[in-house]
């Protein structure tokens, strides 16, 4: 055999040997510690019924690897995955951006596809954490490599029923009664047996639920719901919904011609999406969501700010910025602590997660600070009402753009 | 108890939409009482005729109602087409070839509609759309009236079709005797085409009307089809006027289901009602025995 300019077989079976240990070692981590880019798996719902908000989500992820370039040097690579709305569809495409390669998941603002995730990232061992998806339990069940900086249902509804009662303070009104709608969703459920454990304990709030009634989250018609609640007579409308129910349900309750006091949403997405002010017009005002929010007064706001203009020259911060800021701060996360643990390793990028501290952040709260079950505490929400077409901060006081209108002009009482 | 004016409110609603439902499964009806084929991308093209109702409010803000026209007679031309064009080599093929075809075509459209429109939902935005009549304590929501309406009007027009014309009843002689009607000289593959495009056209006055009440998403479709089929199931899969029964029926007992038991569990209603037609009724409640 000639031995020409190419490959010689000593050569080729030194390479092939090389290749070999390498493709051993990678499911261990060994090789692909050593990357010098952080390959973030993005998991949210781009289509199906959540489909705006996982495109709204998605935003604050586009942006994430310029600003955090900026801050910290770290190169991120993003692996974008559309969940579709569907449990199972996120499951597999978990699993298949890790075996792509992603070091880390982030996503996928949905306590059921974050439940079914959670598992995946368990068993493969890679560090997953949750931009958004509130049901407690997610973070319960003793994991390793699961970390959520979103506040579970409990905070979301404590921090929400204490705004409500700060509320009803402010503009000197007690109503006494509430319908409650829910989704009957992961989420819903969650705050669905938050708020009915929590509300009777609450001496503030002078207020009894007079019917529950939940409905499903891909609903395509709420006649009978709303008609149901309408004839329960309530003083408000207590509504835990997602971003199409929540239109659907408030073109239904014009059409029926309710008029509550006021729509209040203790903790959920939703009324305070762009979609919702666009398609509802005038009838979308006055709907009040108590809802994580992000802080405009922290530097770090204005730089994400300054980066979503950037990339989005026709839209508005302000009916994307809870879903900027929590899935922007999900890959801040990641990239802190890929920083700090120089490797893409998955148990040493679960170990700098663990030992997180960030404190100049975008959305409202205390420090990123991960306790022993991988939860962030201290998150807190904003009373936020639509004010011709956008959502404006109303409480608490220190941060309110505007006075609080309630009961929503129309109410007949 | 709930009061005699909510239970009154929650039938009036679920009478007017069972109608829209009637309309839309009715299309399925008539292509499978003749051609014999059953159609599973029926939710699919009438999502394609939302989406059309869509487009031309936008372009032209043309009302719905008048786009029943111009989307009618296109998708009575695409009908036409699809039944001389694809299906018809399929006739004679097992049932489950003509199932994957189908089922493949309705693939394609969802991921057509996904590629044009993506995954956001879209609707139109009519000045009655908010609007309701008022009846003593019951409140007629104008759109669902409206829609209903034209429900009403297309059924009774179909129903005269097959009834007085000539085309009509020789649409029914291709139905009732295959054999026979090519005997007597008739075009059978022609009349299958002309049946699979009144059967697309009903669908896509159905779409149009359904837009003034449901947002469109391409995903929408499958829904709408098992939907259609439970409510031929239970008419009687080929019956004109159980198609239109099914649909009011299922309008109502969903609503009814979803006042006095769980809401987010009224569908399973409807595939209750299924479960005990099949049991004790094959053949729909408006249906002929084989």
């Amino acid at each position: 055999m000639s031995q020409g300019p190419g490959f010689t077989r000593r050569q080729f079976n030194t390479a092939l040997a090389a290749s070999g240990t390498l493709a051993a070692l990678s499911p261990f981590g060994i090789a692909r510690g050593q990357g010098s880019k952080l390959k973030v798996g993005v998991l949210l719902p781009r289509s199906g019924f959540q489909g705006f908000i996982g495109q709204s989500c998605q935003k604050g992820a586009d942006l994430a690897p310029g600003v955090i370039k900026q801050l910290l040097g770290v190169d991120i690579e993003l692996m974008n995955a559309d969940t579709e709305t569907n449990v199972d569809t996120a499951r597999t495409r978990a699993e298949r951006l890790i075996q792509e390669g992603a070091h880390v998941l982030v996503g996928p603002f949905d306590s059921g596809a974050a439940s079914a995730i959670a598992q995946v990232a368990e068993q493969r061992g890679v560090p997953f954490v949750i931009n958004i998806a509130a049901a407690p339990p997610i973070t319960e069940q003793g994991y390793k490599f699961v970390f959520r900086n979103f506040p579970t249902a409990i905070d979301l509804t404590r921090n929400g029923l204490s705004l409500i009662g700060d509320l009803f303070r402010e503009t000197k009104v007690a109503p006494r009664t509430a319908v409650f709608m829910h989704v009957n969703d992961t989420f819903g459920q969650a705050m669905f047996k938050g708020i009915s454990a929590m509300l009777p304990g609450i001496t503030n709030l002078p207020f009894k639920i007079t019917e529950t009634i939940s409905y499903d989250p891909a609903a395509k018609d709420l006649t009978v719901e709303v008609s149901k609640a309408k004839a329960a007579n309530a003083d408000f409308l207590l509504l835990v919904c997602r971003l199409n129910d929540a239109i659907i349900l408030r073109r239904e309750m014009v059409k029926q011609r309710w008029n509550p006091m006021g729509i209040i949403s203790p903790g959920s997405p939703g009324m305070y999406e762009e979609q919702f002010a666009k398609v509802l017009g005038k009838n979308g005002d006055y709907c009040i969501s108590n809802a994580p929010w992000f802080n405009p007064k922290m530097n770090l706001t204005k730089v994400v700010d300054a980066a979503f203009r950037k990339q989005n020259p026709k839209e508005q911060f302000v009916f994307h910025g809870t879903n900027v800021a929590y899935t922007f701060e999900s890959i801040l996360i990641a990239a802190d602590a890929f920083k700090r643990a120089k490797s893409t390793d998955p148990k040493a990028l679960a170990d700098a997660i663990r030992q997180t501290n960030i404190t100049d952040r975008v959305a409202l709260g205390g420090p990123i600070k991960f306790n022993a079950k991988g939860q962030v505490e201290g998150n807190l929400s904003a009373c936020v009402q639509n004010l011709n077409g956008r959502p404006t901060v109303v409480l608490p006081l220190a941060a309110a753009e505007a006075k609080a209108v309630f009961p929503m002009p129309g109410y007949k009482g | 108890m709930p009061s005699i004016d909510l239970i009154a409110n929650v039938v009036v609603a679920g009478l007017l939409t069972g109608l829209v439902y009637g309309l839309m499964a009715l299309g399925l009806s008539v292509i499978f009482g003749v051609v014999r084929v059953v159609n599973f991308a029926h939710g699919e093209m009438m999502t394609i005729a939302m989406y059309a109702a869509v487009a031309l409010f936008g372009a032209f803000k043309l009302d719905p109602f008048l786009s029943v026209v111009p989307v009618a007679i296109v998708f009575f031309g695409l009908g036409y087409a699809m039944q001389a064009g694809l299906i018809n080599p399929f006739i004679t093929r097992p049932e489950h070839s003509q199932f994957m075809l189908l089922v493949a075509v309705a693939i394609i459209m969802v991921n057509v509609l996904l590629m044009i429109f993506g995954p956001s939902a879209l609707n139109v935005q009519v000045d009655y759309q908010l609007e309701s009549f008022e009846l003593g304590p019951v409140l007629f929501d104008k759109a669902r009236m409206y829609a209903a309406g034209m429900a009403l009007a297309t059924s009774a027009g179909l129903f005269a079709f097959f009834k007085y014309t000539s085309t009509g009843k020789a649409i029914r002689a291709c139905a009732d005797n295959n054999l026979g009607a090519k005997v007597i000289g008739l075009d059978v593959k022609h009349l299958y085409a002309l049946t699979f495009g009144l059967g697309s056209a009903c669908v896509a006055v159905a779409g149009c009307m359904m837009i003034l009440l449901v947002d469109v998403v391409p995903t929408l479709g499958p829904g709408y089809t098992l939907l259609a089929f439970v409510i031929v199931i239970i008419g009687g899969l080929g019956s004109m006027p159980g198609a239109l029964f099914g649909g009011i029926l299922i309008g109502v007992s969903e609503a009814l289901a979803g006042l006095f038991f769980a809401p987010s569990a009224k569908s399973m209603f409807g595939f209750a009602l299924l479960i005990l037609v099949l049991l004790f009724r094959p053949q729909g409640l408006l249906g002929r025995k084989p």
